[in-house]
Parts: C-alpha cells; structure tokens; sequence
C-alpha cells in the first residue's frame, strides 16, 4: 500500500521585507534582521554578518516582537494629577511637556545648575546623556554603572587598562582553561555562549566559580561552589601557589607589567610607596648593568627585579618584591584559606597547578612578527591559553574592587592578558588610566561644567569636593568614602536628595532606570523618599521627569512622563565613544534606525534631549545665532564631532571610506542601513595581540581615531593612585580626608591587592543572619522589561528563593511551602524551592521578577505581583549603625559600587500568606487594560 | 495518513547536546516566533497579561538536578520537543489521518485543517511534544521548521530550523540521522548519543549527547603535584631563585 | 490524567448504552411494542447521549466526520464505524421489535457482537496507551467490557446476571487498581530513563520549563491524594458492585429496587471511572517532576 500525505508547500514566502538594525531587549546589542509582512513586524532572527551575535539570538531578541506589541508601552506625555506614587495622570501634548520641562530646568541652569540631578539608567548613549549634562553645567550626572559593576570595571582599568565587562573577551578559539568566576549571563551574553560552545567543541575546560551550579555553571567541567565574598582569597591564594612554585611568566612580568618599577619602602616618607621616577616623571627601574635606577623604558635597559638599590637614606625595591613577599605569606596558603572559601585546600592547589599547567607547560607560539613599544622588533607570539571572564558575583561586594584587582594580578601573573589563548581587550580598549579623563565637577551659573563629569583619578587632588571639602556631587562619588568612583553612584542619589545631604536638589531627571522598585537598594524606603513632603506639604525632592518606554514602576513616581519609542522606532548609537560592538580582532559600531514608525504620541528620548537643548539654549545644542543645533538624534549621530573628524559613528566618515576620522558624511546613515546596521575594521594581522605594547596596533588605532598618539604603558600590579590615597590617610599632602575614614583608606585602599570581609558580615551578626542571599539574572528575561512580554513572563512568572538541601531539611521544608526571609534591614515572605548544586550558606532568586500590582499593564493577580517577589527589601543602602553610630553607605570603599551580594539574611518556615510579602498597594495603571487572548501571526 | 510509512527515504531530527546546553531559552522563544507565523495556524496565548498566563509552545527546556553517587549535585538543562519517533505512536492513534509521517524526510507533522482536536495524539506522545493549541483547537508539534528546511525563499544556509540557528551555545545540531555519514551521525556515534525513554518503543530520531563527566577527582594529581614544587623556603630563597631564574631569560 | 466530564460521561453512558443493546440484542429482556420502544429509547439516549459528550472535548468538532477514514489504525476511528454500525444494525432490529412485534434473531445476535464490539474500542483507546501504564494492560478491555455488560444486565432487569456479573466487575475492578498501582513502576519508567541522565544519578526537576501552566500539565499531569483516592475507591466500589449486589440479594426483585441499584451502579461507575482517569498517570509527568 502506498503511503498518502498532504502536499505542502515547503518553500512559503518568508516576510516582505527584511530591515537590519540592532537589538535591545538588552544591552548586549546584537544584530537583528526584522522582517517585516504587511508592514508589520513577523518574525526577528539574528544577523549571521554581526560581529556580537554572528546570527544566534536569545530569548529575549526573538521575543521582540511581543515588547513592540506589549499593552504597556505608553502613548503620550503624561502630567501627573493624583498624589505622587498612585499613577493618577493625565495625557498631554508633547509641546505642554516640553514647556513644562523647560520651566523646570530653566530657572536651574540659571541659578545653580547643580541642583538638576541627570542620571540614566542602561542606556547607550552615554557619551549624548552626559554631553547634555555637561553643557546644562550640572556636576550630578552619571550612568548606572555605580550599582552595577565599576569595580570590575575600574579594577580592570586601573590595573590593565581595560576591563572584563563586554570590553574584552578571552581568546576563544585558542583558549585551553577557562574559569568564569561570579557570571549569570552579563552583558556580553550571546558571545559568552558562543564561547563556551566553541569551548565545549574543542574540548577546552571550563571551571565555573559560583556558590549556584546553573546556567554557565551547570556547563562548567567543574563547578566550585564558592562561598560568597571569598573570591578574593581563593585567588590570592592561588597567587600564593603559583608565586611559591615560580610558575609565573617572569619575562612577561619584566617586559609588560611594573613589576620591576622601584618603590620607595621608607614608610615614613610623603613618598613612601611611591615610584622612584626621574625628572621627566619617568618610572625607573634598576639596570642590571650599572646597578643604578633608569627609565623603565630606556633602549638596553634589563631590569633586576632581584636587587634593592638604597638613596638618600631610602630603600627602593621592585614592585614584584613586594609583591611575592605579601603572597608568599602562609596567611593565602590553601589550608589557612580554605575553610573560609568553602573549597578544600587540595582542591585550591589542585586548580592552581592545572593553571601552571596550561600555561606553560601547554603555551602556544603563533608565527606572528610583531613591534613592539620599544621598537624591538618579535618573530613571534607566545600565548599561554588560561584565560579568565567575571563579573558582578565577585564586583557586587564590598570587597570586590580589590577582588577583580586579584584577578587581573592572577591573570598577569601567568602571562595571559593580550597574549593568544589568553584574555584580550576590544577596541578603544586598551586605554591605559592616564588616557582617561579625571572627574570634573566645576560649575558656574548659567554655563556647562568645565568638563566630563566621570573619570579615573590618579590621587587625592582629583577628587570632586568643593572648596570646603564637602562632596561635589550628589551621589558623593569621588570622595573619600569612595575615591576612586569612576562611575558615579546612583544608588545614593535619591536618599541623599532626600536628605539634602550633601545638598537638596530642585529637579531629578532620570532616564531608564526603575528607581522606585528592583533597581534600588531598599525599595520601601526609596517610595517613601521618592513620596515625602516638608512641612509646608512641598514634595521634598521638588521635580522628578522621567523617561520611559513602559508602564514601568517609576513612572507612577514622576511629575512629567516623557515616553519613549520601542527600540525599532527610533535611532540609536552604539558609539565607540560609548559602549560599543567591537570585537578583539575588530572595531565596530552599529546603529539602530526606525524600522516601524511609532503608531503612538511617543518621541525617541535623546531627540527630545536635543529639542530641549535647544529650547535651554546649552552651548552643545544650539548654533551661534541660537538656534537649535541637530534636527534629531540622528542629526547628531551624523553630525557631531567630538575631536575633528571624530564622531558618534566611525564608519563611512567622509567621502564614504573614512575609518574612524573624517569628516561628517550626509550618506553615513544609509551606508549603515545597506551595510546591515553596523560597521566593522579588522586590526592589521601583526596587531591582533598585545595591544598595549604592539606598535601596529598602536599606530592603526591612532590611524583610527582611537587616540591621537600611541599610548602603550604597563600594567599595574601596584596601583601607585591607590597609594597616595593611603599616604593622605596617613597625614600626608594638603587634601586630608575627615578622620573617621582614616583607617578604611588605609586599610581598602592597599596597592597590591588585599582580602578582606565583605562589610555586612562585620556589622551584622553572622550567627544569626546565617545565610548569605543573592540573585542571579535570568537569561530569558530582562531585569523588569521582560515582564511585559507575554512569551518571556510564561517562562518566569514568578520566582522561588532557592535553599541548599541542608537548610531545606533543617527547617523541614517541603514542595509549596512559604519562608520568611529577614536581614538586619528587613524581612520578605516568599516561596521556597530545593536546590542541591548549592553552596551550603546561600540562598538564591532570580533578579527582578516580582513586580508592582498595577504595573506593566499586568492584571493585579499577575504571578509576578503575587508570588514574585524582590530581594531588594532587604537589602540597604546605608549599614548598620556601627559602635560610632555613623551609618557607612553599602558600597565598596574604593569605588562605591553598591554590595548587592554582601547580604545575611536568616530562614524561617512561615504560613503561606495570601501574596508574597511586603506588598504595596496597587498603582493605577497609566495604560488601558490588555487583552485577553493573543494570535500572533494571525494571517 | 495514520499507517506509518516502512521506510522514510531519511530520518531528518535534532541532536541535542545536554553538555552544552546553557538553559537560555533561546530556542524556545525562536521556535514560537517563526511557528506562530508559519506553518499552520497561530501559537495562541490565553490571559497573556493576566494571572494564568499559558500558551502554545512547540519547544521548551526543563532544568534537572542529578545527584551524583559522590553526594554531588549535576545541573542540566534539557531543551524538548517532538522527536520525530520512527515508530510514532501519535501518528497510527490519529482518528483522522491528520496525524502523519513524512515518507521523504520522516517528519511527524500534523495536518491542520484536518485535525478534530480530540488530544489523543498528545496522549500517545511518551514525551510530552505535542500540545492542542486552545485557540484554534488543533494539534500543534514541531514542524521541525518544514517551511524553513525546503525554503528556496531563504538563502542556504538559513535552511535549517529556528531554534537550530538561534541556539548561542551551538547545542542543538540537525540533520539527517538516517545516514550513517552525516555530521549528526557522527556526532552521536562518536559522543555516546541516547534515545529518550527507549523503553516506550518509540525509537525517537532526535538523540540526546550526554553531559560529559564533570568535578573528575584529577588522576593527573600525580601530574600536578611537582608543578607546584616550592622553588624555595622562604622571601629569601625566593629572591635567590628569582635572580636565577632572571639570568636564564 | 485530566478527568474531564465530558469524557467521564461518554463512556460511563456509552457503555452502558451499548451494553443495554447487547443484552437486547439478545432479546433478553424479551420485549416487544411500547416497552421495547423504552428500552430502546433508553440505550439510544445513553449510547448517542455518550457519543455526542464525547465531541465536547474536541477542538474542531465539525470535522467530527474526519474520524472515520482511520480504521486501519486507530481504535478512536474504529469506535467510530462501530458505533455507527451497532447503531444501525440495532435501529432495524429494534424497529421490527417496535413496530413490527418482529424478532430477528440473527440480526440482534449481530448487534449486540457490534455494540460489544464498540465498547471494546472505546476500552482500546486507552487500553493501546503505553504512555498511560495503568491503562495499558487487559484489565481496561475487561473492565469495560464487564462494566457495560454488568450495568446493561441490571438495566435490562436481568437480576441474576447482574448479581454474577456485578460480582465479577466488583473483583476486577479491585484487581485493576491494586495491579494498576504498580504498573508504572514495573513499566520502568522513570526520571531516568526519561531523561537519559540515569547514569549521571538520581533526577529530580530543578525548574519548570515555564512558571506559566500549559495544555500538557493541564491534561495530562492530574495528581490525587493517596487517601482521597482511597476512600474514593471504598465509596466507587461500594456504589459500583457492592451495595447493588446486597440490593438485589436481599430484596425482593421489583421496579423500585432496580432503579435504586441502577441509580447506585451509575454513582459507582461515575466515581471509578472518574478515578480510572484522575488516577491515571501519564509517563510525560516524569519529565515535570511529577509521579
Ligand atoms: N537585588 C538586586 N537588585 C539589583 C541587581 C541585582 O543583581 N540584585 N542588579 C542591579 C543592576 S546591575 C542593574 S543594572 C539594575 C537594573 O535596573 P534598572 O536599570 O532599573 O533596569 P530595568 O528594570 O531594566 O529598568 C529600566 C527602565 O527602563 C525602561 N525602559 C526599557 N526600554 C526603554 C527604552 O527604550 N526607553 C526608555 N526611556 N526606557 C526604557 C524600563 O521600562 C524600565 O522602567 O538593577 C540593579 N538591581
Ligand atoms: N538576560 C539578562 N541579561 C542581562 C541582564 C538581565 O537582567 N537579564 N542584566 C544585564 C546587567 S545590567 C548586568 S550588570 C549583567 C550582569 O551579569 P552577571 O554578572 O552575570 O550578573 P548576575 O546575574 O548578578 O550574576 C552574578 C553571579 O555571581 C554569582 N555570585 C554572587 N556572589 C558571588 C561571589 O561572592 N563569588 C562568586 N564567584 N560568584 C558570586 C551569582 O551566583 C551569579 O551567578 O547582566 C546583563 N545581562
Ligand atoms: S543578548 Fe538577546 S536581548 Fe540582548 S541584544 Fe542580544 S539578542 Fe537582544
Ligand atoms: S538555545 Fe541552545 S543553549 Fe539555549 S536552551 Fe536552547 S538548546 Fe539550550
Ligand atoms: S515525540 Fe511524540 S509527537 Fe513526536 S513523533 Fe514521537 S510520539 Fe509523536
Ligand atoms: S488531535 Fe488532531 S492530530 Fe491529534 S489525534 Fe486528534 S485528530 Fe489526530
Ligand atoms: S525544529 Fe522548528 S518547530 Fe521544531 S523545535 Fe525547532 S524551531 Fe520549533
Ligand atoms: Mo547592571
């Protein structure tokens, strides 16, 4: 009997068209090919041209099409007319909102243009967001970093030049051990995935470091299920194993590294700990041939890094001496860490040894000719193929600074930074500190501030304090609490607006940043100050305009709504003066351009910011005659020049072929549009590694735009900045910081990298709050927006708290049950679910799934606002009170970066409340209500 | 057409790696977006904003935990859909003939138009890869992207499945598991590839490749152990070593 | 399993519609005219009755008429033809009983093989079922077999059948459930082997694929309480066999005493049938956690 079967019609037409442009269901940027069926939005799929994503997409990109469709998103500007925090408001035309903005901000800048607070959440436009701030003259501006990572970020400046982050990559194809330390997903997340399955593919190894086996570390070949805040010693430890055995890439150390750079160790010298440098401020080292000090750099030079050389009464050794004697101590010995670690000590020297293993005994030698600083000319590339990737799990601590510090010492100890096999830095990376801006913070009535808000500062004389040595800033970045806050602290800002501290402002401007729910320490408390009034019944933070996309938790807190477009309506910029595409081997950028047309009242906000520029009258934003600079964003994109020649976008400059220089060109946008949305350079064949000390790298990068002049440097094992931070704690130079903070600059702000407790542990007592608490980013879902979208919220509609297995059974847990939650600040009643693959002291949710009854366009009894549920209750932006009874802010003393991962917290069985617990009241939502059934695709 | 057909001229199926699989999701979002404007009709979603939000998905990925014999916990994440059995037991259950297996490629599809939607299908599937979509009333199972693979409307290399291209980790692989040289064959042949269930007969044509062994105590220990060999007692001796050890750069 | 209504009431009533034919078809009771018409009338109503419930549960009813090209494999399709065909036959023959006062012997000796025929399709559609171990074995074909034979006999007033048979149905049921409630271990079916991870260890389910519900977990993963199942089959069985049994045992044969053994049967039937789905457990509950 023959078979029947139906006939198909296997070859459908796909889509009518297909528009190329950038995703942003996250700030991963990949690129996306939206086809696009009766002028509607049918189906997104990866680019296979991009170089982020290569053609994969995850959860989130696919599911793009139900964010463009989602019922929350919002039509038009809106007035609030209810009571600050019920979501009563009014629609109102784009002229009234701009107006009403205007008379706000106008007055400001003419008075005291520190009293707008600016700060943007994730964006990408950045370097536009703080153009604006910078002209309007306000000092208070920063971008989310502050509560997100600037300590991998910093460390990884201050100590290489460039940071983890998406600002590099380990060599995937050459790499043979990989560990990832502290990394649910990240920024970089389809190319990490990539990575590993390239990785998994070659049969390279992979040890993932996580107190949580899931995700990266369910696929690791090994899994060490750290304790929480103890990277810092696993890794220093490890140091201690490699430095005993001599297995360290001593030629690297002496060539790359200031390793061999002269520290003056008279301690009581103003320039104790300071580098002997010569009258060009030239570093020195000791010249094994003359045993006298000489420029690090000078032709012939060998550096002895196993001499001392004595003058005027000082010692002077290499940086690297000290270096191994602190780790050599028996205090990092695997046994005298390993309890604390949560990992057995066989095991610390068992993972070291596998390092040393790879890394020498497995180097691989590329027949590579290349130049480099010195003008030496190499025949080949020696790769040692250990490379590294973290990111919050080891930054989101109090001591986490000076644990990414540890890392990169580890990394560079081995030899494996920019070389191949190891980890390696994208364009405009590396860029050593000295590159960087410092903070600036000057303001003058009615003019721009006089110059780039955030920065790296090099001692105490950078710091953002005023006259009387009060915070410059709102947030108090860059102060002595937090010296080296290279990107601001927006957690601080609106509890310190609110309590004037170190002064009140009059207008909060915020863009993108859910400041009232999951993106702020102490939810609860920050409603209350986002809703308090004086005496005279005045709000006490006077103005809030916000900019969203979403009915989102915030808006509900705003005065003046500014609604943004949905990420295929509008322009954007990933800029390289920003956080661009680029890859190792490859400069980049990418646009995003409208690929539907809003069919609501909406406007893309940085078009607004330039309309309200122009209506300021802010220098970068109107012509000598006044009148209003750029059309658009996309006006500006083309048209902007940072350096001449040099602007938001590097491709098709000029006459079309300009790379990265040249002038302004009509066309750049098309020519982004025909090329898929993006542009790419690949770095010259004999430039591909070191690239802090390659002079083909260095010279195509000028040729680029990058810099203006090669700027190769060594790495920091010892980071001289931090030193003289000490040297002022101990009495030294004008700028003194108040004496209570005395003894944690001199102890966080230690040159070589230290461990030590994270602060919660030492405030708070660890009997009782037993458990440390964390939160991990789930990967189909987006911190709040995901929500919203109908596909990802059936995936996490709501979240467990995860309990290891010997809690589960101490308490008696069981399927369904309920735990209260409670931390020194607070406590929640959640689900709870078992998990073994767990370190024993922790418990864990996925980030940002509980949410606001009223938001989101959600009905009241959405899971998420029932059973879903925050941490961030628990969690403070102050410390307890100490002996003292100063309350010292929740972040790391050297960056500020808010230590989300520091919290105790103690379980107990709890009755199943009728919702998770604490609950708010319902807001009213500023969007009509969604409907009921969905057919996406409907023919 | 109910009756299986004796032979499918190839047996095209998914390989799955369960040692890569990152658990993202990725592919079963890729899955609902190209299948709920493709093949067939919509993927519908009831109370999609609401507090029982469920839908139509063709692919969805579970979490395990294994316990080890070594008291360890394994986490793995495990990506399902239809997998195409060779002896489909939804197909011959299928009052209607709606239900049938291609002969050319092996691919178990469902004929939209003339499915009644009486579920038993479902009910026949050991492996939970066929759900009755609630708006529309039929039965809907991966397609194994069939208007994808055969489509002269998109460029070659494109003509594979949705969840196949999006997947980051590069964990899902397709093709034809019939011959016995095909890049899948192979990989199962040389990974240890697994059938789901085997003891339900069905002889699924997608493979599973196993987790490969993790936390392995080191035998190398031997190996290791003089890697870190001190090179001296103590700072001093360090610093006579280093001296040395410098010279000989 | 999902115990629907819809489908409870098919084939509780089905098979008792088709196992009141059988026993006509037999001509027991011997019956003629008015009172043949009421039979009749009767096993129509449950047989039809059941049949039609059944289209609720479908998505696309409509296309109902679809169902009958799959004989060759399909035990649903096959229920089909043959309740189409028992109907039929059954139609003529009970018309010469009616109107005729006429009886065909041969042709309702061929109906009640067709209406036995049917109820043992019906049991087949999940008897078939290897997904479903507690169904897939003979104690599903010979439960509704005795079911629609039991139930038919005390509808048809045949007492001393009935008692014999309610008996057997009361024994076979009991041995259903006790041997039903190991035969998804004996299967084999396990995380394991659902997964493949067997030889890693032991699996246990991390998270669901969705926090959201879906059609699968709604249909097929039904979980019971161990008691209230329990104290559900002491009532079914009771209602079922037992309590009828005493009935007609012990009180004198009569109109009232059937119907109140019939009404207490039905009751028995509706609890164990709702129990033989809601106690059914499909293998794809491993792959959620759930067993
Ligand atoms: N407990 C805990 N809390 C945390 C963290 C944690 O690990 N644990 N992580 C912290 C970190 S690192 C971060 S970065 C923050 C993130 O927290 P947020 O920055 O607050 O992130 P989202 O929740 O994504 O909110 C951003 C807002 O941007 C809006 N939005 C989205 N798209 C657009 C658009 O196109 N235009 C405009 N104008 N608005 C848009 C959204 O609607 C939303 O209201 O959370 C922090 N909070
Ligand atoms: N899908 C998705 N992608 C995102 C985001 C999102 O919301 N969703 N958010 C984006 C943002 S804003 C950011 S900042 C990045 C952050 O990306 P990640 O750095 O991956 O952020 P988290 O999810 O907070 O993951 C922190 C990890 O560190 C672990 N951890 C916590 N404490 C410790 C510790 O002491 N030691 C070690 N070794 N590990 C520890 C946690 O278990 C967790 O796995 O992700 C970005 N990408
Ligand atoms: S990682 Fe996903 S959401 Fe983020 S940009 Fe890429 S595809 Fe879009
Ligand atoms: S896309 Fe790939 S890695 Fe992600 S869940 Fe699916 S199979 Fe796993
Ligand atoms: S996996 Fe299920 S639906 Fe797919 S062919 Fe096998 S039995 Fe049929
Ligand atoms: S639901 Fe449709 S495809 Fe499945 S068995 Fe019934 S008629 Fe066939
Ligand atoms: S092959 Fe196509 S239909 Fe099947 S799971 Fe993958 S994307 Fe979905
Ligand atoms: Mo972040």
């Amino acid at each position: 009997m023959t078979h029947h079967q139906p006939d198909l019609d296997t070859s459908p037409k796909v889509s009518d068209e297909i528009r190329k442009t950038t995703c942003y269901m996250c700030a991963c940027r990949c690129g996306i090919n939206v086809h696009l069926r009766d002028g509607k939005v049918s189906y997104i799929e990866g680019n296979r041209d991009h170089p982020v994503n290569r053609g994969v997409l995850c959860a989130k990109g696919s599911a793009g099409i139900m964010q463009i469709n989602a019922p929350s998103r919002l039509r038009a500007p809106l007035r609030r007319v209810g009571p600050r925090g019920s979501g009563a408001f009014e629609e109102i035309s784009w002229e009234e909102a701009l107006q009403s903005v205007t008379d706000i901000l106008a007055p400001i800048r003419k008075d005291s243009p520190d009293k707008l607070a600016f700060f943007t959440g994730r964006d990408q436009s950045q370097s536009f967001t703080s153009l604006f701030a910078q002209s309007f003259g306000t000092p208070n501006y920063a971008a989310h970093g502050g509560f997100c990572s600037v300590n991998m970020a910093a460390a990884g400046i201050y100590t290489m030049g460039g940071a983890f982050w998406e600002f590099g990559q380990p060599d995937w194809e050459r790499t043979k051990l990989f560990m990832i330390f502290g990394v649910a997903e990240d920024h970089d997340s389809n190319p990490i995935k990539i990575g590993l399955g390239r990785l998994k593919e070659r049969g390279a190894k992979v040890i993932g470091v996580n107190p949580i086996r899931s995700g990266y570390n369910a696929v690791a070949d090994e899994w060490v299920g750290i304790t929480p805040g103890t990277d810092g010693l696993f890794i220093l430890s490890m140091i201690h194993c490699l430095l005993k055995a001599g297995k360290i890439d001593l030629d690297y150390l002496m060539r790359y590294t200031n390793a061999p750079i002269l520290v003056n160790c008279d301690d009581k010298s103003p320039e104790g700990g300071l580098f002997l440098r010569d009258d060009d401020d030239k570093m020195m080292v000791l010249d094994k041939a003359t045993g006298k000090p000489a420029p690090f750099d000078a032709p012939g030079v060998r550096a002895d890094m196993a001499g001392t050389y004595r003058h005027a009464g000082a010692t002077y050794r290499p940086v690297f001496q000290l270096l191994a004697e602190r780790y050599l101590d028996d205090q990092y010995a695997p046994e005298a860490v390993a309890e604390r670690c949560g990992i057995d000590a066989d095991r610390i020297r068992r993972i070291a040894a596998e390092l040393a293993l790879t890394a020498f005994e497995e180097e691989i030698v590329v027949d590579q000719p290349w130049t480099d600083f010195r003008g030496v000319k190499l025949d080949k590339m020696i790769g040692r193929p250990v490379s590294f990737h973290a990111m919050r799990g080891i930054s989101a601590h109090s001591n986490g600074f000076q644990t990414c510090r540890a890392l990169h010492v580890l990394q560079i100890l081995l030899g494996s930074v920019e070389v191949p096999g190891g980890f390696r830095f994208k364009p405009p990376y590396p860029k050593p500190v000295e590159a960087h801006p410092k903070p600036h913070s000057t303001v003058t009535r009615d003019g721009p501030l006089n110059g780039p808000h955030l920065g790296f500062v090099r001692g105490p004389d950078d710091l953002a304090l005023k006259e009387d040595g009060s915070p410059a800033r709102i947030d108090k970045a860059f102060t002595w609490e937090n010296p080296m806050s290279a990107h601001g602290l927006m957690h601080m800002v609106i509890s310190n607006a609110h309590a004037g501290d170190p002064y009140p402002v009059e207008a909060l401007f915020m863009y993108m940043a859910n400041m009232s729910w999951n993106s702020s320490m102490n939810s609860g408390e920050v409603m209350k100050m986002l809703t308090d009034k004086d005496d005279d019944g005045n709000y006490v933070i006077p103005n809030i305009i916000y900019s969203d996309a979403y009915a989102s938790e915030m808006v509900a807190y705003a005065d003046i709504v500014l609604p943004d477009t949905t990420y295929l309506e509008r322009h954007d910029c990933i800029s390289l003066l920003d956080r661009p595409i680029c890859e190792a081997e490859a400069m980049a950028d990418s646009i995003r351009w409208p690929v539907i047309e809003p069919d609501r009242d909406v406007r893309g906000f940085q078009s607004v910011l330039i309309d309200l520029g122009a209506r300021l009258g802010l220098p970068a934003f109107v012509n000598e005659d006044g009148s209003q600079k750029y059309k658009d964003y996309a006006d500006y994109m083309v048209n902007h020049e940072r350096r001449p020649g040099v602007g938001p976008l590097a491709g098709f400059r000029g006459n079309g072929e300009g790379k990265g220089r040249g002038a302004p060109n009509p066309e750049q946008l098309e020519r982004y549009i025909e090329n898929g949305g993006f542009w790419i350079d690949h770095v010259p064949e004999a430039g591909l590694y070191y690239k802090p000390w390659n002079k083909d790298y260095q010279d195509w990068a000028v040729e680029r735009g990058i810099y203006d002049a090669p700027q190769p440097y060594l790495f920091s094992l010892y980071v001289e900045p931090m030193r003289k931070f000490q040297l002022a704690a101990e009495g030294h130079g004008k700028r003194q910081p108040p004496d209570h903070l005395r003894d944690q600059i001199k102890t966080t702000l230690d040159p070589l990298p230290i461990w030590y407790p994270p602060f919660e542990e030492s405030r708070v007592d660890t009997d009782e709050y037993d458990l440390h608490a964390l939160t991990q980013r789930p990967m189909a879902m987006y911190h709040s927006w995901g929500s919203q979208n109908a596909w990802l919220r059936q995936i996490h509609g709501h979240n467990p708290l995860y309990v290891p297995g010997a809690v589960w059974k101490k308490h008696g847990f069981k399927e369904g049950d309920w735990a209260r939650v409670s931390s020194a600040n607070g406590s929640i009643t959640v689900p709870v679910a078992l998990m073994e693959g767990l370190n024993a002291n922790t418990v864990w949710t996925w980030n940002a799934i509980g949410k606001r009854k009223g938001a989101w366009a959600l009905d009241e009894d959405a899971p998420e606002a029932n059973r879903g549920f925050l941490l961030n209750h628990l969690i403070s932006e102050l410390l307890p009170a100490r002996g003292d009874g100063m309350r010292w802010s929740n972040s790391d003393p050297v960056t500020g970066q808010a230590a989300w991962f520091d919290l105790r917290v103690r379980i107990e069985k709890a009755d199943a409340p009728s919702e998770a617990q604490p609950a708010f009241p319902a807001l009213k939502s500023p969007v009509p209500k969604a409907p009921d059934e969905l057919k996406v695709g409907e023919a | 057409m109910t009756l299986l057909p004796e032979k499918t001229d190839a047996k095209l199926g998914l390989v799955i790696d369960l040692d890569t699989c990152v658990g993202c999701h990725a592919c079963v979002v890729s899955c609902k977006g190209w299948n709920t404007q493709g093949y067939g009709v919509p993927l519908s979603d009831q109370d999609p904003y609401g507090g029982d939000p469920s839908g139509t998905f063709l692919n969805r990925v579970h979490a395990y935990e294994v316990m080890r014999p070594d008291g360890q916990a394994q986490t793995t994440h495990f990506p399902k859909s239809c997998l195409h059995c060779e002896d489909a037991p939804c197909v011959t259950v299928c009052p209607t003939g709606a239900s049938y297996k291609r002969q050319e490629d092996g691919i178990v599809l469902v004929n939209e138009s003339a499915c009644i939607g009486c579920g038993l299908c479902a009910w026949a599937c050991p492996y939970g890869a066929r759900e009755l979509d609630q708006a529309a009333g039929v039965m809907k199972k991966c397609t194994l992207c069939v208007d994808r693979i055969y489509n002269d409307n998109l460029p070659e290399v494109d003509r594979v499945p949705s969840c196949v291209r999006t997947c980051p980790a590069g964990a899902r692989h397709f093709g034809d598991l019939g011959d016995p040289d095909s890049d899948v064959s192979k990989l199962v042949e040389a990974r240890g590839g697994i059938d789901l269930m085997p003891e339900q007969g069905t002889k699924p044509v997608n493979k599973y490749l196993p987790p490969r062994p993790k936390d392995q105590p080191l035998e190398e220990i031997d190996i290791l152990a003089p890697l870190l060999e001190p090179v001296a007692e103590d700072a001093r001796g360090f610093i006579g070593w280093l001296d040395k050890a410098l010279e000989k750069l | 399993m999902h115990p629907a209504p819809s489908i409870i009431f098919f084939t509780v009533f089905s098979g008792l519609g088709f196992g009141l034919l059988a026993w006509l078809g037999l001509g027991l009771p011997d019956v003629t005219g008015w009172v043949a018409f009421v039979f009749f009338a009767l096993a129509y109503l449950m047989a039809v009755g059941g049949l039609i419930s059944s289209t609720f549960h479908l998505g696309n009813p409509q296309r109902a008429l679809r169902a009958f090209t799959q004989w060759r494999t399909s035990w649903l399709s096959r229920e089909g033809w043959l309740a189409v065909l028992s109907l039929l036959v059954m139609a003529v023959y009970g018309a010469g009983l009616v109107f005729l006062g006429e009886r065909w012997t041969g042709l309702g000796i061929l109906g009640s093989i067709l209406s036995l025929a049917t109820v043992y399709a019906t049991s087949m559609i999940y008897g078939q079922l290897k997904t479903v171990p507690r169904w897939n074995a003979w104690t599903t074909p010979a439960l509704f077999m005795v079911f629609a034979v039991g139930g038919g006999a005390l509808m048809a007033g045949q007492v001393t059948a009935a008692i014999i048979l309610l008996i057997l149905l009361g024994g076979l049921q009991y041995i259903a459930w006790t041997t039903g409630d190991a035969r998804f271990r004996d299967a084999g079916h396990t995380m394991e082997t659902a997964t493949g991870l067997g030889p890693v260890g032991k699996v246990r389910l991390l998270e669901s694929p969705h926090s959201g519900g879906n059609y699968l977990l709604r249909e097929m993963v039904h979980v019971v309480g161990r008691k209230h199942a329990r104290k559900l089959r002491i009532l079914s069985l009771t209602g079922l066999s037992i309590l009828p049994v005493l009935l007609l045992l012990l009180l004198p044969a009569g109109h009232i005493v059937g119907l109140i053994a019939v009404i207490l049967h039905l009751a028995g039937t509706l609890g164990a049938r709702w129990l033989f789905f809601a106690e059914a457990e499909h293998v794809v509950g491993l792959y959620y956690g759930k067993r």
